[in-house]
C-alpha cells in the first residue's frame, strides 16, 4: 500500500525523518540546540524577519536569480531542454549565502556577538565572512589543511572580510574534521557563539533551517518555470555533497508530480572505492549529530572519502536525503571525477559559464540524462560558479597561472 | 551478572570513600599495554574503568583524547577488540567495575542488540554512549536494563531541570556530571556552580543514583576539591597522556601510573 504523507511536513518535533535525523550530540549541546530552536521558531517565522530577510536577498544577494535556458547546449544533446538555475549569480557566487544570511541575521537576534562556521570548498565560509562583515560579527571559520592548501583563494577572500580562518590538521584534515572542530568550538563557547553550518547535515535543527533559507531556490525557480513555461520541469537535477543546494531546490517539489535525482561525487568511481557518496554505496550510520547514509568501513569508523571538488568530499549526507532515498522520491546517482571535469569545460565553452567543480557533477548527469530523453524539460541547479576551481583545473592541465 | 557498579559505590559510601573512575583510549599504544595499565590502575585504587572505544570523529574530546584516540585507530582497534581486551581483563580481575565509553556509531554498525548481549556475556558493567542522549538512546537503554547493566549518561551545566529529572530517570549506575561547557581535557571551573549543580541531579534523582563529576580533573588538589560534594570524580586526559609518555617502558609506565592514581586515591 502506498502511503499518502506530505513530505514537506518533516522533520517531526523530534528532528526526525521517520528513521533518519535525531539529535546525536553530547548533553553540553542539548540546550544550545533547542535554543536555537526556539529563537529560529519565534523569528525566522516572523513577518517582519522574513520581510528584513527577503529585503537583504533582493538587494544584497540579487535575487531572484534567474532560469537560464541553455539552448544552444540542448540542441546539440538532443530533443530535450535543460535549463539552469543560476545560484551562481548571488553575491559571493553561490548558493551558501541565502543560508549564511539568514542564519547571520538570526544570531544577530539572537543577540550572539561571534559566529563560527566550517567550510570545505571555502564558498560556506566565504558566505559566512560576508553576512558578519555586513552584520558587524566576529567571524572564524574552520577549515581542513589539504582544503585550505586547494581553495588558497577563497581563504585569502574570508580574511580580506575580517574572517579568520582556522586550520584544522586532525583526521583527514577535510571538511568533516572542520565540522568537528567548529562542534568542540561551539560547546566551549556556546554563550556568545552561534554556530552557522554550511550544510543540511549536524544536529537537529540545523538541517531544517538550512532547508528553510535555502528553499528560496526551489520555490523561486517553481514560480518562475510556471510563469515563462506554463508547468513544472519534468526533471530536476542537483549535486549532493551535504546537499544544501540539492535540498533546497527540491524541496518545494516533493509533493509535484517531477523527477528528482541528486547527483553525488562518484570520485575514481564507485567501484574503486574512492568516492564522496554516500547514498550511493554507503550504509545508515550516526555522523555529527545525525543518522544518515554515511560511509563507513565493517568496524564503523568513518571513510576517507575522495572528489577533486573540496565541497562534496564530505562522507555523509543530509538526513532529509536519507530518508527520500528511502522512500525512493528522489534517485540518487554518482559521476566520476572526470565525467564532471568533462561536463566543467563543456558549460564553459559552449554555454559561457564557468560552473564550480561541485556543479559540474549534476551537469555531467543532465547532459546524460538529455541525450536520453526525448522533450524533456531539465531543470538544473548552477549551484555555484568555478572561479574558485580554476587553480585545480590549470593544475590538471598542467598549466602554470 | 548484574553491573557491579552499585555495590562499588554502596561498599565505598560505607568506609566514607569516594569511588575513583578513569577513563583510557583502548588500544594506545596497543591492546597489551591497555590491558597492563588497566590492571596497574584497579591495583592502585580505581574502582571503575571506563574504557574508550575508539571512533574517527571524537566531537565531545580535547586534543589529547583524539590523538589517543588517532594513535589506537592506527592499529585498527575495533569496538570487537575493546570487547576482547575486557574478556582478557576479567580472566584476573572479577572486582573492578568497566564501563565503555565511545560514540554512537560502532555500536550502531555493530548493531544494538547484539552489543548488549557482548556487554552481557563479557562482564562488562555499563555503558557510556557520549553522542546519545536519552532521547536517541531508548532501544539501547531497553537492552541493558534487561541484562541489568548500567546506562550512564551525562549531565552538563547547561542541562536544565527538567531535563535533569529525565536523564536521572533513565540513568543506572551513576550520573556523569561534566563539570564545564567544553570538551574533555579542558580547565575547571567555577566549583561553587558545580557543588550547585550536582546537588540538584541528587534532588531529582528518586533512586539515590551516585553522582560522578568529570571533565578538567587532573590533581590530587583538584580531585580533593570535587570529591568533597560528589560521589566520585573521572580522571581521563591526565592518565591518557601519562600512558602515552611511558608507553615505551611498560614497567616505568606502570609504576607512574600506580603512582599518580594513589596520589589521588589517597585524597578522595
Amino acid at each position: 500500500m502506498k502511503r499518502k504523507i506530505n513530505l514537506k511536513n518533516y522533520p517531526s518535533k523530534s528532528g526526525h525523518f521517520e528513521a533518519f535525523g535525531g539529535v546525536y550530540v553530547s548533553e553540553t549541546l542539548i540546550h544550545p540546540l533547542r535554543e536555537l530552536f526556539s529563537a529560529y521558531k519565534k523569528y525566522a517565522t516572523s513577518a517582519s524577519f522574513k520581510k528584513t530577510l527577503d529585503s537583504q536577498l533582493k538587494d544584497y544577494v540579487g535575487r531572484p536569480t534567474p532560469i537560464y535556458y541553455a539552448e544552444s547546449l540542448s540542441k546539440q544533446l538532443g530533443s530535450s531542454h535543460i535549463y539552469l538555475k543560476r545560484e551562481d549569480l548571488n553575491h559571493t557566487g553561490a548558493h551558501k549565502i541565502n543560508n549564511a544570511l539568514g542564519q547571520a541575521l538570526l544570531a544577530k537576534k539572537m543577540g550572539k556577538t561571534r559566529i563560527i562556521a566550517e567550510t570545505g570548498a571555502g564558498q560556506h565560509g566565504v558566505a559566512t565572512a560576508t553576512a558578519c562583515a555586513r552584520l558587524n560579527l566576529k567571524c572564524v571559520v574552520y577549515m581542513g589543511e589539504e582544503d585550505i592548501n586547494r581553495q588558497s583563494v577563497n581563504v585569502y577572500r574570508m580574511k580580506l572580510l575580517g574572517a579568520e580562518v582556522v586550520s584544522v590538521n586532525s583526521g583527514t584534515k577535510t571538511l568533516k574534521d572542520a565540522l568537528n572542530e567548529a562542534l568542540r568550538d561551539w560547546v566551549t563557547n556556546v554563550d556568545d557563539t552561534h554556530y552557522i553550518i554550511g550544510s543540511v547535515a549536524g544536529p537537529h535543527p540545523y538541517p531544517m533551517i538550512v532547508r528553510d533559507f535555502q528553499s528560496v531556490i526551489g520555490y523561486e525557480a517553481r514560480n518562475q518555470f510556471k510563469k515563462e513555461y506554463k508547468c513544472l520541469p519534468d526533471y530536476l537535477v542537483a549535486c549532493v555533497g551535504g546537499g544544501s543546494n540539492a535540498i533546497g531546490l527540491f524541496h518545494p517539489f516533493l509533493n509535484d508530480k517531477v523527477k528528482i535525482v541528486g547527483v553525488e561525487a562518484g570520485g575514481s568511481g564507485i567501484k574503486s572505492g574512492k568516492h564522496a557518496a554516500p547514498l550511493s554505496a554507503g550504509s545508515p550510520g550516526v555522523l555529527h549529530g545525525n543518522r544518515t547514509y554515511i560511509m563507513e568501513d565493517e568496524n564503523g569508523q568513518i571513510k576517507n572519502t575522495h572528489s577533486i571538488s573540496a565541497g562534496l568530499d564530505y562522507p555523509g549526507v543530509g538526513p532529509e536525503h536519507s530518508w527520500l532515498k528511502d522512500l525512493k522520491r528522489v534517485e540518487y546517482t554518482a559521476v566520476t571525477d572526470d565525467e564532471a571535469l568533462d561536463a566543467f569545460f563543456t558549460l564553459t565553452q559552449k554555454e559561457g559559464i564557468i560552473p564550480a567543480l561541485e556543479t559540474a557533477h549534476a551537469l555531467a548527469y543532465a547532459f546524460q540524462l538529455a541525450k536520453k530523453l526525448k522533450n524533456k524539460k531539465i531543470l538544473l541547479n548552477l549551484s555555484g560558479r568555478g572561479d574558485k576551481d580554476i587553480d585545480t583545473i590549470a593544475k590538471l592541465k598542467n598549466i602554470k597561472l | 551478572m548484574t553491573s557491579r557498579i552499585p555495590n562499588i559505590f554502596n561498599k565505598n559510601k560505607s568506609k566514607n570513600k569516594k569511588t575513583f573512575i578513569s577513563y583510557l583510549v583502548c588500544g594506545d599504544p596497543s591492546k597489551d599495554i591497555t590491558l597492563s595499565a588497566m590492571h596497574t590502575m584497579s591495583k592502585s585504587g580505581v574502582d571503575i574503568i571506563e574504557l574508550g572505544i575508539p571512533f574517527t570523529d571524537p566531537i565531545a574530546d580535547g586534543p589529547t583524547i583524539q590523538k589517543s584516540i588517532d594513535r589506537s585507530l592506527k592499529n585498527n582497534t575495533s569496538l570487537r577488540d575493546v570487547i576482547s581486551v575486557v574478556k582478557e581483563f576479567r580472566k584476573d580481575n572479577n572486582d573492578t567495575a568497566v564501563v565503555l565509553m565511545g560514540y554512537m556509531n560502532p555500536v550502531h554498525k555493530m548493531g544494538v542488540a547484539k552489543f548488549a548481549k557482548q556487554i552481557n556475556d563479557t562482564g562488562i558493567d555499563g555503558v557510556l554512549i557520549v553522542d546519545s542522549p536519552p532521547e536517541e538512546s531508548v532501544i539501547l537503554n531497553k537492552y541493558l536494563t534487561k541484562y541489568k547493566k548500567s546506562h550512564i549518561y551525562l549531565a552538563s551545566p547547561t542541562t536544565t531541570d527538567q531535563r535533569m529529572k529525565n536523564i536521572s530517570k533513565m540513568s543506572s549506575g551513576y550520573v556523569y556530571y561534566v563539570t564545564i561547557k567544553g570538551i574533555t581535557g579542558s580547565q575547571l571551573s567555577n566549583v561553587s556552580s558545580i557543588r550547585k549543580n550536582v546537588n540538584k541531579i541528587k534532588k531529582y534523582s528518586n533512586n539515590n543514583l551516585p553522582v560522578a563529576v568529570g571533565f578538567g580533573i587532573k590533581d590530587s588538589s583538584s580531585a580533593q576539591k570535587m570529591a568533597a560534594f560528589s560521589d566520585g570524580i573521572i580522571i581521563g586526559s591526565s592518565i591518557v597522556e601519562l600512558i602515552h609518555k611511558y608507553s615505551n617502558n611498560e614497567k616505568k609506565m606502570n609504576s607512574k601510573l600506580s603512582t599518580y592514581i594513589s596520589s589521588i586515591s589517597n585524597v578522595i
